[in-house]
């Protein structure tokens, strides 16, 4: 198992490096440092000076990738491409745009993104399975079939539409949670409301709908016509064997998502104003801070490989059949 | 000339996206494996009825794709014939009327005043604070107050007449048709159609046709008197701003698959079938794309285009060439980022296949690598491919209004939906709320998605083996 794990995590290493090298390529190569400085500074009258003063104040006077210019090691170290990418494996991200330090701003913003995210993704997996394994057991009535015909509806609206209704029908019309805002500690938990809410709403329509074709498929199965021969009750059938069963599809699309979490949701966040890593990266596109969006993307990666890694793991915790070797 | 045509990028790609399906449609006419699937589509009702309603929608987009410039009125002395900077479609003509109706600001559904308050002068001199009357939306009506109501409802009768003597024609017509085809009586054809007992659902065919022909009528006699959805921040009719927007979706929609489709198509089948050093790299580079988280990667590369066009702004002519390109690259990064989950199924398949009985003999006879591809594998994903073009195409419309908010979409000088919708969440906090351009965005976007939806499903059914 461990020896899988270390494995794993050497192969994700490639998979990071180009990563790094993608984003590196389209952040300094495509988009010059120059043409940054431009943007930040205003597209015209814009003195040679002040691009350079620009630069320099943020590092980015230096080569990109070989430094000819300097001594021995540093001819690899006095770069752009060593400080500002290479750093991200250790997860120095450096400072932003703006002079701020990106990785303490991860640090503090990641937990209202958490706040919100993660009751999203319990209860939202909860209501999903719960209004999935309803429609499996009364299937091909009329129950499933309005079932599925909402699902289909309800995956067919847009999720802004969630926000902005509920916004309006929740907050304004019936003031019963503020419209957007955060506070610290108990206090937030007035301001989660709303979004967790939305959120699981926003997705019950494709995710009830999905887990039901995973139940339906499972209750053709073969052990399932030898569970009722022997008497089972439909009830125990879904819980007690399509359930089970199902935990590996189920687990494919839930676990790779978790680590993700921490990242946060970009649109609610920033319509409901809550100061996590999703409002943060809408804002740093708004501002045009590339060293943001930069590091948000290469962290974004790396969570997204881990929670494959997890993915994995978690196989062999519900299906014995499965071994990591 | 009277005019001179206009040929926009993905208008280029939109002809050539046209002509691809009518190819396909030709050659799935000749063979009778092909065309099964496509009759099992025709044979289910929600198949049908939401074929209609995509299909209303594909014609105002293409209309809509027909751009030309008018030439400008001559000034002077000047003989050379100059043209308007302004690039219209054939639809912006059928619209007309819509497109230059425009008030001064804001106006709800069927109003005839303005929504903002406004110092008017009476004829004695006298100066009074109240809303204006529209210049276009209700101006037939001396009293608003008490006509309008009236107005309305025969209006609607008027409008109701009109699609029922079209939908009746249309009945009469396929009624004809149809005991042409069979060799029946028409009055026997009628039957069929009325009692639903044809293989093709045409009673569902007729009330989705009949429910669409109405809509049109009405809209189009309310529309000549009012502003159906109301008007935006700049007095243009949102009615006609939800119409301009189709295209947009549609673009969106279908040439991000469009474009990313070839290169799908060569990596996931390369890598299944030659296996090994090729299928490490090529999955290599799927997953490397597929980790960056999908926004971001949309969001970076927007960024760096703007740069781009911000210091190339001679390269386009127009303000809709310069739209135009933007959604061009957004469907190419929409592509580069959602190119991948393809990829991995046809990589899974063409594992499947290779290892098939008829591939093999294939190799055994000494077939090349080439031709068993072209010949033997690819007719055997296509299946995949179009069940993955439509369930793909209503998470792009979805995706559009996303990204225009997040502020990397489409142009905000093209008209979507996501644009309208971002445009009037500004002024959610007014009192009384302006409404109507959501209202207007969200029911459009709810249409056409529900049909995608229910297409898409109707056609997994009908394609994928496995529920055969």
């Amino acid at each position: 198992m461990i020896n899988y794990i270390i494995r794993r995590i050497l192969y994700a290493l490639p998979i990071l490096i180009g990563v790094n090298l993608l984003t590196f390529a389209l952040f300094f190569v495509v988009n010059t440092p120059d043409n940054m400085a431009r943007i930040h500074l205003g597209m015209k009258h814009v003195t040679p000076d002040a691009i350079a003063k620009w630069k320099h104040e943020r590092g980015y006077d230096k080569p990109l990738m070989w430094n000819g210019a300097a001594q021995g090691g540093k001819q690899a170290t006095d770069t752009i491409f060593f400080e500002k990418s290479v750093g991200m494996f250790v997860f120095d991200f450096g400072r932003s745009d703006e002079g701020r330090e990106i990785a303490r701003d991860i640090k503090t913003r990641m937990w209202p993104s958490l706040a919100i995210a993660l009751p999203v993704f319990v209860i939202g997996l909860a209501v999903n399975i719960t209004f999935a394994m309803l429609m499996a057991f009364f299937r091909a009535t009329y129950i499933d079939f309005s079932g599925v015909v909402l699902c289909v509806a309800m995956m067919s609206v847009s999720g802004l539409f969630y926000i902005i209704g509920g916004q309006y029908l929740v907050s304004k019309l019936l003031h019963l949670t503020p419209i957007s805002g955060f506070d610290s500690g108990v206090n937030a938990f007035k301001f989660i409301i709303l979004p967790v809410l939305i959120g699981v709403v926003g997705g019950i329509g494709s995710g009830a709908r999905w887990y039901r074709t995973i139940f339906l498929e499972e209750a053709t199965r073969d052990y399932v016509r030898t569970a009722r021969a022997k008497g089972l009750s439909e009830l125990s059938v879904l819980f007690g064997h399509v359930l089970k069963n199902a935990m590996i599809p189920i687990l494919t699309g839930a676990v790779v998502v978790i680590p993700l979490l921490f990242m946060g949701s970009l649109i609610s966040e920033s319509f409901f104003g809550i100061p996590g890593l999703g409002s943060y990266t809408i804002d740093a596109i708004n501002a045009q801070d590339f060293a943001i969006v930069r590091a948000m993307v290469f962290l974004g990666s790396v969570l997204y490989i881990v929670g494959l890694i997890l993915t994995d793991i978690s196989y062999t915790l519900v299906d014995p059949r499965i071994r990591l070797e | 000339m009277l005019f001179k045509p206009v040929l926009l990028w993905t208008d280029v790609l939109l002809w050539l996206l046209l002509a691809g399906v009518g190819l396909y449609a030709w050659k799935v006419r000749q063979r009778e494996h092909l065309i099964r699937p496509w009759r099992r589509l025709l044979r289910s009702r929600s198949g049908v009825a939401s074929a209609v309603v995509l299909l209303a929608f594909v014609a105002v987009g293409v209309l809509d794709s027909l751009h030309f410039r008018l030439p400008l009125e001559k000034q002077g002395s000047n003989t050379g014939i100059h043209y308007s900077p302004e690039v219209l479609s054939v639809f912006d003509l059928i619209a007309g009327p819509l497109r230059k109706r425009v008030e001064k600001t804001y106006s709800a559904p069927f109003a005839a005043h303005l929504y903002t308050k406004e110092t008017i002068e009476l004829p004695g001199g006298k100066q009074l604070r109240d809303y204006p009357r529209l210049k276009y939306g209700g101006a037939h009506l001396r009293d608003p107050e008490r006509e309008l109501g009236e107005d309305v409802v025969l209006t609607a009768l008027q409008g109701g007449a009109y699609a029922l003597i079209l939908l009746s024609g249309l009945t009469v017509l396929l009624s004809l048709w149809l005991a042409r085809r069979r060799g029946v009586a028409p009055g026997a054809a009628w039957a069929t159609i009325r009692q639903g007992h044809d293989e093709i659902p045409w009673r569902t065919f007729l009330i989705t046709l009949g429910l669409l022909i109405l809509c049109a009528c009405l809209a189009v006699v309310f529309s000549a008197k009012y502003h159906i959805f109301g008007t935006d921040k700049v007095g243009q009719d949102v009615f006609y701003l939800s119409l301009k927007s189709i295209r947009t979706g549609l673009m969106i929609g279908t040439l991000t698959t469009l474009v990313m489709l070839p290169f799908a198509l060569l990596l996931g089948i390369m890598a299944g079938y030659f296996r090994g050093w090729v299928d490490d790299v090529i999955q290599y580079v799927y997953t490397t794309l597929s980790s960056i988280p999908g926004v971001l990667l949309i969001a970076a590369a927007v960024l760096i285009l703007q740069v781009y066009m911000d210091s190339n702004q001679d390269a386009f002519d127009t303000v809709v060439a310069r739209a135009d390109i933007r959604l061009l690259f957004l469907c190419v990064i929409l592509g580069i980022t959602s190119w991948t989950g393809l990829c991995r199924l046809l990589r899974g398949e063409t594992l499947k296949l290779r290892e098939m009985e008829f591939i093999q003999a294939a190799t055994a006879f000494g077939v090349g690598h080439f031709r068993i591809i072209a010949r033997h594998i690819l007719p055997n994903v296509m299946h995949i491919v179009l069940i993955s073009i439509v369930l793909d195409f209503s998470a792009l419309v979805l995706a559009e209004a996303v990204l225009s908010y997040v502020g990397v979409g489409v142009d905000p000088a093209m008209q979507s939906w996501g644009n309208m919708i971002n445009g009037a969440r500004l002024e959610m906090a007014r009192e009384p709320m302006v409404w109507w351009s959501l209202a207007a965005a969200f029911v459009f976007m709810f249409v056409l998605v529900l049909s995608a939806n229910l297409f898409s499903d109707r056609m997994r059914d009908a394609f994928d083996p496995r529920t055969r």
